[in-house]
């Protein structure tokens, strides 16, 4: 176990250096004068200059690389230029709205996902299964944002039980931004929730044909052990793969159904950096969506050691 | 005559596929005495393992089923028990370990929690008493070192190993019948001969009874007393394990014994190929009107692909599904 978790230590350091090498590269070469963004069109070519060495600009590439990733890893960051804060606090505070969105959205997929899957399984070919097969289809074909429109008109139009949009903050309000979450977090959940169930069900039906099932069964297991326990510890191991990619997306940020309900998370303010050409906000958030990704992948390896033991003890 | 343990009647088992119905078990009948040990030997696909798991009700449905027949144990009829009555025989009277040792013990569960398992769920005793049982076991089918095996995983043991685990599992409840589907198919030739003579000696000690399915008659040999032989899911020879081999009366039977390379054969200078049985088995999705083994058959005749023989008596202890019986050859040796 300690020789797999160092192994895995190992290549998420790695990624993350590459890919923080990657995101500076690219918004590196990307045309675009900050300098010139932040004094307007109007600037002399000698205050341009000066602001440019002041931004560190006229450097080389591997000088302002190293600076901007020792910042970083010295808790510093870089400074906004449009919200003239530092980038930490601003994903700090749009964090605050993504991530207990995503969780939530996670959570209720997967308490739609497991149970439904598993019995779609059990009852596989038969009304039951086939009532499933198609509402997965129809969530699978669903936009989200189409979804997040309509939850809106049923029940903040319609019933007026949730606000149509907005965010309170939790320092105002804990019950209403929790509320003002749930709508947004089912939309995302009910469609990962589509794919998760038909993963769920066909990782079920395979393990259900193996022959480990058939001796559970043998041995005069309840059905309810069979299943929940010889079963499903086995069938997880796919559908949690898909699970930590789904987790590490969202966290990235739901810029549509963010953008739909108006939530100051993550995905507007990286859409709004890019419109504003606030190249500091970019880059570190490009960053921090990566190291999301990998970091819960990184999770899901861990999770899955201990499950299987034949990865644990490898 | 001793009591029957185990008494098979007439048991039909369909398979529902979009091609048809499977007969792949075709009114077989036989039966278990207490503390014997019966050889159900055929090739692969003639319905010895569907029958053997239709016993526990165990056969994936759908698209299997039971069509008609009784499945007698100690007097009870299985096949009216509900399910949750039958769970209770399953793993506590009646054991089953399977070809596959590699796949049939769950890969991510503590080989002493499997073994423990049948414990807790039939005697209810707590997990750490379980445990504590399964060691025992686990010593009895001579596993070296029990106590640290109990937290090991099935793939840190050899095949053989998870074999012993597999019988030791099967054999923690003390079931009267113990049903061997394959048991040694799958492992080398020389651990073969250990697990055999371990299940032989808990047989032994514990006077269960053991269905031994194969299609090995080297293994038949060395453990049954009496074999029944099954072609195309129907019982074509039942014998007594002298009798088969010395006498075997359908032409299945003795091309199987023809098929069995024999030491020594090229040294006594007969220089004799090996006899393979012509043909492959018939689709058990058409219905057949005459024989079944008819199309395979060195000495057929005109009414074996009109009219299906019944299983007929030959001597005592010797039954036959075949037109011979009828015939000339009902005495004495054939060649």
């Amino acid at each position: 176990m300690v020789r797999y978790f160092i192994k895995k230590l190992i290549t998420l350091v790695v990624l993350l250096l590459l890919v923080s090498i990657t995101v500076f590269s690219v918004l590196y070469v990307l045309p675009g004068d900050p300098a010139q963004i932040i004094l307007g069109l109007n600037a002399t070519e000698e205050t341009l200059a000066n602001l440019r060495a002041e931004l560190g600009l006229d450097r080389s590439f591997w000088v302002q690389y190293l600076g901007w990733i020792g910042d970083i890893l010295s808790g510093k960051g870089s400074w906004s230029i449009n919200y003239d804060m530092p980038v930490y606090d601003l994903i700090l505070s749009r964090l605050a709205v993504t991530g207990p969105l995503a969780l939530m959205a996670m959570l209720i997929g997967i308490v739609i996902s497991v149970p439904l899957g598993i019995y779609a399984a059990r009852h596989q070919n038969r009304p039951g299964d086939m009532i499933v097969m198609f509402f997965t289809q129809l969530g699978l074909a669903t936009p989200e944002f189409w979804l997040g429109i309509l939850l809106i008109l049923l029940f903040a139009v319609k019933l007026g039980l949730f606000s149509a949009g907005g965010f309170p903050g939790w320092s105002v309000d804990v019950w209403g931004s929790l509320k003002a979450l749930l709508l947004p977090a089912f939309a995302l959940g009910v469609i990962r929730a589509s794919i998760l169930t038909r993963l769920t069900r066909s990782s079920m039906l395979d393990v259900l044909r193996e022959d480990y099932v058939r001796t559970a069964r043998a041995k005069g297991l309840r059905e309810r052990s069979v299943v929940y326990v010889h079963a499903l510890k086995n069938a997880l191991v796919p559908v949690l793969t898909i699970l930590g990619l789904q987790l590490g997306q969202l966290l990235a940020g739901a810029i549509i159904i963010e953008n739909v309900y108006y939530l100051p998370g993550l995905g507007r303010l990286v859409f709004q950096a890019i419109g504003q050409r606030d190249l500091p906000v970019v880059r570190e958030i490009v960053l921090f969506m990566a190291a999301a990704v990998i970091i819960v992948n990184f999770l899901v390896d861990m999770a899955y050691a201990s499950i299987d033991p034949r990865i644990r003890l490898e | 005559m001793e009591e029957n343990l185990l008494e098979i009647e007439d048991l039909s088992v369909h398979f529902h596929t979009p091609e048809g119905i499977g007969r792949a078990v075709d009114h077989v009948s036989l039966s278990i005495a207490k503390g014997e040990t019966l050889g159900l030997v055929g090739e692969s696909g003639c319905g010895k393992s569907v029958t053997s798991l239709s016993i526990l009700g165990l056969i994936p449905s759908p698209p299997g089923r039971i069509h008609s027949g009784h499945i007698y144990f100690d007097g009870k009829d299985l096949r009216s028990m509900g399910e949750n009555a039958l769970r209770h025989v399953r793993g506590r009277d009646i054991s089953m370990i399977f070809q596959e040792p590699m796949t049939s013990l769950n890969p991510v569960l503590p080989i002493g929690r499997q073994v423990a398992e049948p414990l807790m769920v039939h005697h209810r005793i707590s997990r750490q008493a379980a445990l504590e049982e399964a060691v025992q076991w686990l010593n009895r089918v001579k596993i070296p070192a029990p106590e640290k095996r109990l937290h090991e995983y099935p793939h840190q043991l050899s095949g053989g190993m998870r074999q012993r685990v597999m019988i030791a599992m099967a054999m923690v409840c003390r079931p009267r019948l113990l049903i061997a589907d394959e048991p040694t198919t799958a492992l080398d030739v020389s651990i073969q001969s250990q697990i055999l003579s371990l299940m032989e000696g808990l047989r032994h000690e514990t006077g269960m009874s053991l269905l031994l399915i194969t299609h090995d008659l080297g293994v038949v040999a060395q453990m049954a007393k009496r074999v029944v032989v099954m072609y195309a899911g129907q019982v074509v020879e039942v014998a007594g394990l002298q009798d088969l081999f010395e006498r075997p009366f359908h032409p299945y039977t003795q091309g199987l014994l023809k098929s069995i390379p024999r030491l020594g054969s090229r040294a006594a200078g007969k220089k004799e190929r090996l006899k393979e049985i012509k043909g492959t088995v018939p689709s058990l999705l058409d219905p057949v009107s005459g024989c079944k083994f008819a199309d395979r058959c060195p000495r057929v005749f005109d009414v074996c692909r009109e009219r299906q023989p019944e299983l007929e008596a030959i001597r005592d202890g010797q039954q036959a599904r075949c037109w011979k019986t009828q015939f000339s050859e009902r005495s004495g040796r054939y060649a």
